[in-house]
Protein backbone atom coordinates (compact mmCIF):
# COMPACT_ATOMS: atom_id res chain seq x y z
CA UNK A 1 0.00 0.00 0.00
CA UNK A 2 3.23 2.39 0.77
CA UNK A 3 4.40 2.40 -2.77
CA UNK A 4 0.88 3.25 -4.53
CA UNK A 5 0.87 6.50 -5.82
CA UNK A 6 -2.80 7.78 -6.44
CA UNK A 7 -3.28 9.95 -9.24
CA UNK A 8 -0.32 8.51 -11.47
CA UNK A 9 -1.48 5.21 -12.51
CA UNK A 10 -5.01 4.90 -12.02
CA UNK A 11 -6.20 8.24 -11.95
CA UNK A 12 -5.15 11.42 -13.90
CA UNK A 13 -4.31 14.90 -11.96
CA UNK A 14 -5.40 17.73 -13.84
CA UNK A 15 -2.93 20.53 -14.17
CA UNK A 16 -3.72 24.40 -15.04
CA UNK A 17 -3.33 25.76 -18.23
CA UNK A 18 0.24 27.19 -18.60
CA UNK A 19 2.11 24.05 -15.88
CA UNK A 20 3.90 21.29 -17.64
CA UNK A 21 3.32 18.83 -15.85
CA UNK A 22 4.43 18.02 -12.24
CA UNK A 23 6.52 15.06 -13.72
CA UNK A 24 8.35 16.69 -16.75
CA UNK A 25 9.04 20.68 -15.29
CA UNK A 26 12.51 20.27 -16.01
CA UNK A 27 13.78 23.64 -16.68
CA UNK A 28 15.82 23.07 -20.20
CA UNK A 29 12.70 20.75 -21.57
CA UNK A 30 10.50 24.05 -20.82
CA UNK A 31 13.00 26.33 -22.40
CA UNK A 32 13.12 23.92 -25.14
CA UNK A 33 8.98 23.77 -25.34
CA UNK A 34 9.10 27.64 -25.59
CA UNK A 35 11.93 27.65 -28.20
CA UNK A 36 9.87 25.56 -30.41
CA UNK A 37 7.22 27.80 -29.54
CA UNK A 38 9.01 30.73 -30.80
CA UNK A 39 10.63 29.11 -33.95
CA UNK A 40 7.43 27.89 -35.77
CA UNK A 41 5.55 31.01 -34.51
CA UNK A 42 8.41 33.56 -36.19
CA UNK A 43 7.95 30.92 -39.16
CA UNK A 44 5.03 31.37 -39.56
CA UNK A 45 4.57 35.08 -39.01
CA UNK A 46 6.91 35.86 -41.76
CA UNK A 47 5.40 32.93 -44.29
CA UNK A 48 1.80 35.06 -43.29
CA UNK A 49 3.92 38.32 -44.36
CA UNK A 50 5.20 37.27 -47.32
CA UNK A 51 2.03 35.85 -48.81
CA UNK A 52 0.15 39.50 -48.08
CA UNK A 53 2.48 40.97 -50.54
CA UNK A 54 2.53 38.19 -53.07
CA UNK A 55 1.97 38.10 -56.41
CA UNK A 56 3.17 34.51 -56.63
CA UNK A 57 -0.56 33.22 -55.90
CA UNK A 58 -3.73 33.21 -57.12
CA UNK A 59 -5.51 36.67 -55.72
CA UNK A 60 -8.01 35.97 -54.23
CA UNK A 61 -6.60 32.74 -52.53
CA UNK A 62 -4.60 35.27 -50.29
CA UNK A 63 -7.43 36.15 -47.63
CA UNK A 64 -7.97 32.12 -47.01
CA UNK A 65 -3.87 31.48 -46.78
CA UNK A 66 -3.70 33.99 -44.39
CA UNK A 67 -6.62 32.56 -42.54
CA UNK A 68 -5.32 29.28 -42.20
CA UNK A 69 -1.67 30.49 -41.45
CA UNK A 70 -3.33 32.29 -38.36
CA UNK A 71 -5.23 29.18 -37.31
CA UNK A 72 -2.19 27.12 -37.75
CA UNK A 73 -0.21 29.84 -34.90
CA UNK A 74 -2.73 30.23 -32.63
CA UNK A 75 -2.50 26.59 -32.31
CA UNK A 76 1.14 26.57 -31.95
CA UNK A 77 0.81 29.54 -29.05
CA UNK A 78 -1.91 27.50 -27.31
CA UNK A 79 0.73 24.26 -27.52
CA UNK A 80 3.48 25.56 -26.79
CA UNK A 81 3.49 28.48 -24.60
CA UNK A 82 -0.02 28.08 -22.80
CA UNK A 83 0.44 24.39 -22.76
CA UNK A 84 -2.69 23.21 -23.89
CA UNK A 85 -2.07 19.72 -25.03
CA UNK A 86 -4.51 16.76 -26.07
CA UNK A 87 -3.34 14.80 -22.71
CA UNK A 88 -5.88 13.39 -19.99
CA UNK A 89 -4.89 15.95 -17.54
CA UNK A 90 -5.92 18.61 -19.96
CA UNK A 91 -9.47 17.49 -20.64
CA UNK A 92 -10.74 20.38 -18.76
CA UNK A 93 -8.92 22.71 -20.30
CA UNK A 94 -9.58 21.70 -23.99
CA UNK A 95 -13.09 21.70 -22.73
CA UNK A 96 -13.10 25.01 -21.99
CA UNK A 97 -11.36 25.94 -25.07
CA UNK A 98 -13.81 24.38 -27.51
CA UNK A 99 -16.67 25.99 -26.07
CA UNK A 100 -14.73 29.22 -26.07
CA UNK A 101 -14.04 28.46 -29.89
CA UNK A 102 -17.76 27.48 -30.73
CA UNK A 103 -18.65 30.82 -28.91
CA UNK A 104 -16.55 32.88 -31.31
CA UNK A 105 -17.14 31.01 -34.44
CA UNK A 106 -20.87 31.53 -33.82
CA UNK A 107 -20.48 34.99 -33.13
CA UNK A 108 -18.45 35.78 -35.99
CA UNK A 109 -20.18 33.86 -38.48
CA UNK A 110 -23.29 34.74 -37.19
CA UNK A 111 -22.45 38.46 -37.39
CA UNK A 112 -21.20 38.38 -41.06
CA UNK A 113 -24.05 36.30 -41.86
CA UNK A 114 -26.61 38.48 -40.45
CA UNK A 115 -25.23 41.70 -41.93
CA UNK A 116 -24.79 40.85 -45.31
CA UNK A 117 -28.45 39.69 -45.72
CA UNK A 118 -29.29 42.97 -44.29
CA UNK A 119 -27.19 44.71 -46.99
CA UNK A 120 -28.36 42.49 -49.72
CA UNK A 121 -32.09 42.91 -48.43
CA UNK A 122 -32.88 46.60 -47.36
CA UNK A 123 -33.23 49.44 -49.43
CA UNK A 124 -29.81 51.35 -49.23
CA UNK A 125 -29.45 53.95 -46.69
CA UNK A 126 -29.95 57.39 -48.82
CA UNK A 127 -33.36 56.03 -50.46
CA UNK A 128 -35.09 55.18 -46.67
CA UNK A 129 -33.88 58.77 -45.85
CA UNK A 130 -35.92 60.47 -49.08
CA UNK A 131 -38.67 58.80 -47.97
CA UNK A 132 -38.58 59.70 -44.31
CA UNK A 133 -38.90 63.46 -46.00
CA UNK B 1 -13.80 1.49 3.47
CA UNK B 2 -14.08 -0.08 0.13
CA UNK B 3 -11.15 -1.03 -1.74
CA UNK B 4 -11.48 2.07 -3.49
CA UNK B 5 -11.63 4.55 -1.33
CA UNK B 6 -8.39 3.02 -0.01
CA UNK B 7 -6.62 2.87 -3.37
CA UNK B 8 -7.56 6.81 -3.56
CA UNK B 9 -7.03 7.61 -0.59
CA UNK B 10 -10.11 10.01 -0.01
CA UNK B 11 -9.64 10.19 3.72
CA UNK B 12 -6.16 11.15 3.44
CA UNK B 13 -5.93 15.04 3.54
CA UNK B 14 -2.76 15.23 1.57
CA UNK B 15 -3.97 13.09 -0.73
CA UNK B 16 -7.42 14.59 -1.31
CA UNK B 17 -5.41 17.37 -3.18
CA UNK B 18 -4.04 15.45 -5.98
CA UNK B 19 -6.29 12.90 -6.97
CA UNK B 20 -8.92 13.09 -9.57
CA UNK B 21 -11.95 12.20 -6.72
CA UNK B 22 -11.21 14.94 -4.44
CA UNK B 23 -10.64 18.76 -5.39
CA UNK B 24 -8.06 20.06 -7.23
CA UNK B 25 -5.11 21.66 -5.99
CA UNK B 26 -5.32 25.70 -5.39
CA UNK B 27 -3.12 25.94 -8.18
CA UNK B 28 -5.05 24.34 -10.80
CA UNK B 29 -8.37 25.55 -9.83
CA UNK B 30 -7.06 29.63 -10.00
CA UNK B 31 -5.65 28.62 -13.44
CA UNK B 32 -8.45 27.06 -14.21
CA UNK B 33 -10.65 29.65 -13.61
CA UNK B 34 -8.32 32.30 -15.08
CA UNK B 35 -8.88 30.23 -18.27
CA UNK B 36 -12.22 30.63 -18.01
CA UNK B 37 -11.60 34.41 -17.54
CA UNK B 38 -9.37 34.55 -20.62
CA UNK B 39 -11.65 32.42 -22.99
CA UNK B 40 -14.74 35.02 -21.87
CA UNK B 41 -12.19 37.67 -22.77
CA UNK B 42 -11.31 35.82 -26.46
CA UNK B 43 -14.84 36.42 -26.78
CA UNK B 44 -14.82 39.91 -26.27
CA UNK B 45 -12.84 40.56 -28.65
CA UNK B 46 -14.40 38.37 -31.64
CA UNK B 47 -17.23 40.74 -31.17
CA UNK B 48 -15.11 43.44 -31.91
CA UNK B 49 -13.55 41.42 -34.72
CA UNK B 50 -17.42 40.76 -36.35
CA UNK B 51 -18.11 44.41 -35.89
CA UNK B 52 -14.61 45.45 -37.94
CA UNK B 53 -15.34 42.59 -40.19
CA UNK B 54 -18.92 44.14 -40.69
CA UNK B 55 -17.50 47.79 -41.22
CA UNK B 56 -14.34 47.05 -43.35
CA UNK B 57 -16.07 48.54 -46.08
CA UNK B 58 -17.48 51.59 -44.75
CA UNK B 59 -14.97 54.07 -45.04
CA UNK B 60 -17.47 56.81 -45.65
CA UNK B 61 -14.86 58.17 -48.72
CA UNK B 62 -12.25 58.49 -46.60
CA UNK B 63 -9.00 56.49 -46.83
CA UNK B 64 -9.01 52.69 -46.46
CA UNK B 65 -6.49 50.22 -44.88
CA UNK B 66 -4.53 50.25 -48.07
CA UNK B 67 -3.71 53.92 -47.29
CA UNK B 68 -3.21 53.59 -43.78
CA UNK B 69 -0.92 50.57 -42.59
CA UNK B 70 2.32 50.38 -43.01
CA UNK B 71 3.50 46.44 -42.47
CA UNK B 72 6.61 47.62 -41.40
CA UNK B 73 5.71 49.26 -38.62
CA UNK B 74 3.18 45.86 -38.24
CA UNK B 75 6.52 43.65 -38.50
CA UNK B 76 7.94 45.44 -35.81
CA UNK B 77 5.70 45.00 -33.61
CA UNK B 78 4.11 41.35 -34.05
CA UNK B 79 8.37 41.14 -33.37
CA UNK B 80 7.88 42.58 -30.20
CA UNK B 81 5.21 40.90 -29.02
CA UNK B 82 5.73 37.50 -30.15
CA UNK B 83 9.75 37.32 -28.45
CA UNK B 84 7.87 38.99 -25.16
CA UNK B 85 5.59 36.16 -25.13
CA UNK B 86 8.65 33.76 -25.03
CA UNK B 87 10.39 35.66 -22.56
CA UNK B 88 7.04 35.73 -20.45
CA UNK B 89 7.61 31.93 -20.52
CA UNK B 90 10.84 32.41 -19.58
CA UNK B 91 10.05 34.16 -16.60
CA UNK B 92 7.81 31.43 -15.61
CA UNK B 93 9.94 28.52 -15.58
CA UNK B 94 12.58 31.18 -13.26
CA UNK B 95 9.92 32.04 -10.65
CA UNK B 96 9.05 27.87 -11.22
CA UNK B 97 13.00 27.43 -10.47
CA UNK B 98 13.30 29.70 -7.88
CA UNK B 99 15.86 31.60 -9.92
CA UNK B 100 15.56 35.38 -9.19
CA UNK B 101 18.13 36.67 -11.64
CA UNK B 102 16.47 34.91 -14.49
CA UNK B 103 12.67 35.68 -13.24
CA UNK B 104 13.82 39.35 -13.07
CA UNK B 105 15.57 39.56 -16.64
CA UNK B 106 13.20 38.20 -18.00
CA UNK B 107 10.26 39.85 -16.70
CA UNK B 108 12.17 43.09 -17.70
CA UNK B 109 12.98 41.65 -21.00
CA UNK B 110 9.09 41.29 -21.64
CA UNK B 111 8.83 44.44 -20.02
CA UNK B 112 10.55 46.11 -22.53
CA UNK B 113 9.34 44.66 -25.56
CA UNK B 114 5.61 45.54 -24.31
CA UNK B 115 6.62 48.75 -23.74
CA UNK B 116 8.11 48.92 -27.48
CA UNK B 117 5.06 47.40 -28.94
CA UNK B 118 2.96 50.09 -27.29
CA UNK B 119 5.24 53.10 -28.08
CA UNK B 120 4.64 51.85 -31.72
CA UNK B 121 1.52 51.29 -31.77
CA UNK B 122 0.56 54.88 -30.33
CA UNK B 123 2.94 56.57 -32.79
CA UNK B 124 0.81 54.57 -35.35
CA UNK B 125 -2.51 55.91 -33.75
CA UNK B 126 -1.38 59.85 -33.37
CA UNK B 127 0.32 59.44 -37.30
CA UNK B 128 -2.92 58.52 -38.36
CA UNK B 129 -5.36 60.91 -36.11
CA UNK B 130 -2.80 63.65 -37.33
CA UNK B 131 -3.14 63.08 -41.07
CA UNK B 132 -7.32 63.26 -40.71
CA UNK B 133 -8.05 59.94 -40.11
CA UNK B 134 -9.28 59.85 -36.39
CA UNK B 135 -11.57 57.39 -35.07
CA UNK B 136 -14.21 59.73 -36.38
CA UNK B 137 -13.47 59.65 -39.63
CA UNK B 138 -15.82 56.55 -40.84
CA UNK B 139 -17.81 53.68 -39.34
CA UNK B 140 -14.28 51.73 -40.71
CA UNK B 141 -11.92 53.84 -38.58
CA UNK B 142 -14.11 53.87 -35.51
CA UNK B 143 -14.08 50.15 -35.54
CA UNK B 144 -10.47 49.97 -36.52
CA UNK B 145 -9.40 52.24 -33.34
CA UNK B 146 -11.91 50.24 -30.90
CA UNK B 147 -10.64 46.76 -31.85
CA UNK B 148 -7.20 47.75 -31.93
CA UNK B 149 -7.39 50.27 -28.96
CA UNK B 150 -8.82 47.58 -26.94
CA UNK B 151 -5.68 45.02 -27.48
CA UNK B 152 -3.62 48.20 -26.85
CA UNK B 153 -5.29 48.81 -23.55
CA UNK B 154 -5.08 45.07 -22.92
CA UNK B 155 -1.48 45.07 -23.25
CA UNK B 156 -1.24 48.46 -20.85
CA UNK B 157 -3.33 46.75 -18.01
CA UNK B 158 -0.70 43.46 -18.68
CA UNK B 159 2.53 46.46 -18.63
CA UNK B 160 1.31 47.42 -15.15
CA UNK B 161 0.29 43.78 -13.76
CA UNK B 162 3.90 43.29 -14.82
CA UNK B 163 5.65 45.14 -13.02
CA UNK B 164 3.50 44.57 -9.78
CA UNK B 165 4.44 40.92 -10.05
CA UNK B 166 8.46 41.93 -9.99
CA UNK B 167 7.56 44.01 -7.24
CA UNK B 168 5.68 41.35 -5.23
CA UNK B 169 8.45 38.69 -5.76
CA UNK B 170 10.80 41.05 -4.64
CA UNK B 171 8.80 42.00 -1.33
CA UNK B 172 7.59 38.61 -0.56
CA UNK B 173 9.38 36.17 -2.76
CA UNK B 174 8.27 33.14 -4.12
CA UNK B 175 5.08 32.39 -2.18
CA UNK B 176 2.44 29.83 -3.21
CA UNK B 177 -0.01 32.32 -3.88
CA UNK B 178 2.61 34.93 -5.75
CA UNK B 179 3.63 31.89 -8.03
CA UNK B 180 -0.25 31.72 -8.96
CA UNK B 181 -0.13 35.44 -9.93
CA UNK B 182 2.75 34.51 -12.35
CA UNK B 183 1.29 32.07 -13.75
CA UNK B 184 -2.27 33.92 -14.39
CA UNK B 185 0.11 36.96 -15.44
CA UNK B 186 2.22 34.48 -17.79
CA UNK B 187 -1.22 33.00 -19.43
CA UNK B 188 -2.69 36.86 -19.89
CA UNK B 189 0.46 37.64 -21.66
CA UNK B 190 0.39 34.96 -23.98
CA UNK B 191 -3.08 35.48 -25.20
CA UNK B 192 -2.66 38.45 -26.03
CA UNK B 193 -0.38 37.94 -28.29
CA UNK B 194 -2.71 35.08 -29.78
CA UNK B 195 -5.64 37.75 -29.87
CA UNK B 196 -2.52 39.67 -31.78
CA UNK B 197 -2.13 36.75 -34.25
CA UNK B 198 -5.70 37.01 -35.63
CA UNK B 199 -5.51 41.18 -35.09
CA UNK B 200 -2.48 41.39 -37.52
CA UNK B 201 -4.38 38.69 -39.97
CA UNK B 202 -7.51 40.58 -40.57
CA UNK B 203 -7.14 43.90 -39.79
CA UNK B 204 -3.12 44.86 -41.28
CA UNK B 205 -2.48 42.02 -43.79
CA UNK B 206 -6.13 41.49 -45.33
CA UNK B 207 -6.61 45.16 -45.00
CA UNK B 208 -3.22 46.18 -46.83
CA UNK B 209 -3.84 43.66 -49.31
CA UNK B 210 -7.05 44.60 -50.67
Amino acid sequence: MSDFEPGKDLYHVDIAPGDVHQDEGETTEGVTSYLIGLGLATLLTIVSFFVSGTTLVWGPSIPVALSVLAIAQMGVHLVFFLKITTGPDNVNNVMALAFGVLIVFLLIVGSLWIMAHLNHNMMPMDQIMQMQR
Amino acid sequence: MTTFEAATGRDDPNRVARTASGLASKRILVGYGFWIFLLSDIIMFSAFFATYAVLVGQTAGGPGGQELFHLRTVGLETACLLVSSFTCGLANIGAQTYNRIWFYSAMAATFILGAAFLGLELREFADMIAHGAGPTRSAFLSAFFTLVGCHGLHVTAGLLWLLTMMAQVFAKGYRADILRRVLCFCLFWHTLDIIWVGLFTVVYLMGAGQ
